[in-house]
């Protein structure tokens, strides 16, 4: 287990919020302080634009800002160039489905899945509605998992798109996205990860993956709001149409015609999000050096804890409890969950309740919303304890009435 | 715990397990509404018939959780043959009361009173809102022929 004592000393919510209990970090991490500092340092001490000022406070925030990208390619094994910074998870991935539109045609294949967030399989349900291209779902397994057999199963000589998520933000559920990656490559088709909740929790090698676009935000990973990656393979992304257009991104403008950067830059118009770029290569920094395999054990005994607990209260409905990461999603049978969340917000316990923005979960496991805990490295037993009690605490609670 | 008793207190868990006009009908002369929160999945419909002026009757049918459905029968008792003056008043009363600011007790009382508590929990406004918010829109856009 991590020293959660010395971890909590890095984040300054706990100095305000001795009591604070925050079990959704699949919504949004919390930020230690070494990445508030960072955030504070560029807007204190340079505050300039990049890549414009022939002055020395521009230098400075160029080359951090540039420095933050070489992490992020560092972090995920990728070139330095096919690191794009967008506005986080959201933007990466309408990116990628925005830019393939012109490229997709009716009759073309998009695969995605049921276990999807809203901002993987929306997009291309879009690109689906003005193409003609045709959407297909891999069927889920009794788990809800998706898996490669399934996957088989709905890959065909039209498929032109996969998208897929790596970890599920409702099921905790890893992905077989390799097997996958290979097999989709086999038919020619492109590969678009959606790795929100993977990168705070697996050491993530596009290069190992084979992966051909992989998108993650910041403020999962102990980063700030409003900042996240498209990773994209170089020939690809430089033979994609830019989709948003203005200042920085082009070489030359005519009249009538105006030409495009390389990647990263044809996809980096207007100002970038600097203070967000160099704090997230702080967070990666500061994750990286408490290393994921320890992320990972400390995250796996907390949910086997909290897993084996839940087991034993009855009138509870556990909906992945295999899970690999740390996703614990449930019922109160016969509660709604905005009725059990009101308990757990009177106890200072921050759990998520809802769709997750993942309705298409949400209907398959037959529910209208659910409970989602997750747990992360500032966590520790005591938190799942005083989880508990509280599930304890709304089962009591509603049965009395 | 003080906090919760008071928020589901019986009179809210009683409407929610035995709702007072409850389900819809297939009657032209009733105005409806539906309306859905995106973000918990709450969705109501409302009916509402209208004689002169006076509400005549109000249905309702949703699923949500027990603030979102107890609120709709609540509502519904609470508008039933008022006129539409005095019920947008009542309504407006109600909004008030769930965001602490004052309201006049001579034109909101009864049950509608047992969401008070909701105003320590911000995030179920919505929830407490809905039905009202539905039945707000049926009175200010049904217009008698």
């Amino acid at each position: 287990m991590l020293d959660v004592k010395k971890i909590r000393q890095d984040f300054p919510i706990y100095q305000a919020n001795e009591d604070l209990v925050y079990l959704d970090t699949a919504a949004s991490s919390l930020k230690p302080k070494k990445v508030i500092d960072t955030v504070d340092y560029y807007y204190s001490n340079l505050g300039v634009n990049v890549h414009r000022g022939v002055y020395g406070l521009s230098y400075e925030a160029t080359d951090l800002y540039e420095a933050a990208r070489h992490t992020v390619a560092r972090f995920l094994n990728a070139k330095f160039e096919e690191i794009v910074f967008t506005r986080g998870t959201t933007s990466s991935l309408n990116l990628v489905a925005s830019s393939y539109q012109n490229k997709l045609k009716s009759g073309d294949e998009i695969i995605t899945s049921e276990l999807e967030h809203h901002s993987s399989v929306l997009p291309w349900m879009q690109v689906s509605k003005h193409t003609g291209a045709t959407l297909k779902y891999v069927e889920l397994d009794h788990e809800g998992r998706i898996t490669v057999d399934a996957f088989k199963k709905v890959l065909s000589d039209k498929t032109k798109v996969v998208a897929l998520t790596y970890v599920s933000n409702v099921m905790g559920y890893i992905t077989p996205i390799k097997e996958i990656i290979d097999l989709a490559h086999q038919k020619g088709a492109i590969v678009v990860v959606d790795a929100a909740q993977a990168a705070p929790h697996l050491k993530i090698d596009v290069t190992a993956l084979n992966a051909d676009f992989l998108a993650f935000s910041g403020h999962k990973i102990c980063g700030p709001t409003g900042i996240g990656v498209l990773y994209g393979k170089r020939h690809l992304l430089n033979s994609m149409e830019p989709v948003e257009f203005g200042g920085d991104m082009n070489v030359t403008v005519d009249k009538f015609d105006a030409t495009w950067k390389d990647a990263p830059y044809r996809f980096e118009a207007g100002t970038p999000i600097i203070s967000g770029a160099i704090g997230l290569a702080k967070a990666i920094d500061y994750i990286t050096e408490i290393g994921f395999e320890q992320i990972h054990d400390h995250v796996s005994a907390l949910h086997d804890y909290a897993i084996k607990q839940l087991k034993e209260i009855s009138g509870i409905e556990i909906y992945n409890q295999s899970a690999e990461t740390g996703i614990i999603t449930f019922n109160v049978t016969g509660v709604h969950p905005h009725d059990a969340a009101s308990i757990f917000d009177q106890n200072k316990i921050c759990i998520r309740a809802g769709h997750h923005c993942a309705q298409l979960i949400t209907k398959w496991l037959k529910q209208i919303a659910t409970l989602r805990a997750t747990f992360y490295i500032y966590n520790d037993k005591s938190d799942v304890d005083k989880f508990i009690d509280s599930v304890k605490e709304t089962v009591r609670f509603f049965g009395a009435f | 715990m003080g906090n919760l008793e008071q928020l589901y207190r019986q009179v809210i868990m009683d409407h929610y397990k035995n709702p007072a006009n409850k389900g819809l009908v297939t009657d032209p002369t009733y105005f409806t509404v539906h309306m859905h929160n995106p973000s918990c999945g709450d969705d109501m419909t409302v009916q509402l018939k209208e004689e002169n002026g006076i509400i005549k009757d109000i249905k309702h049918q949703g699923t949500g959780c027990s603030i979102c459905c107890s609120s709709a029968s609540v509502m519904s008792l609470t508008l039933m043959n008022q006129t539409k003056e005095d019920a947008l008043n009542k309504i407006h009363a109600y909004y008030h009361m769930l965001t602490n600011e004052p309201y006049d007790q001579k034109v909101l009382f009864g049950d509608a009173l047992a969401y008070h508590g909701v105003a320590q929990f911000p995030a179920r406004i919505k929830c407490a809102t809905l039905a009202w918010k539905a039945i707000e829109q049926a009175l200010i856009s049904n217009k008698e022929d």
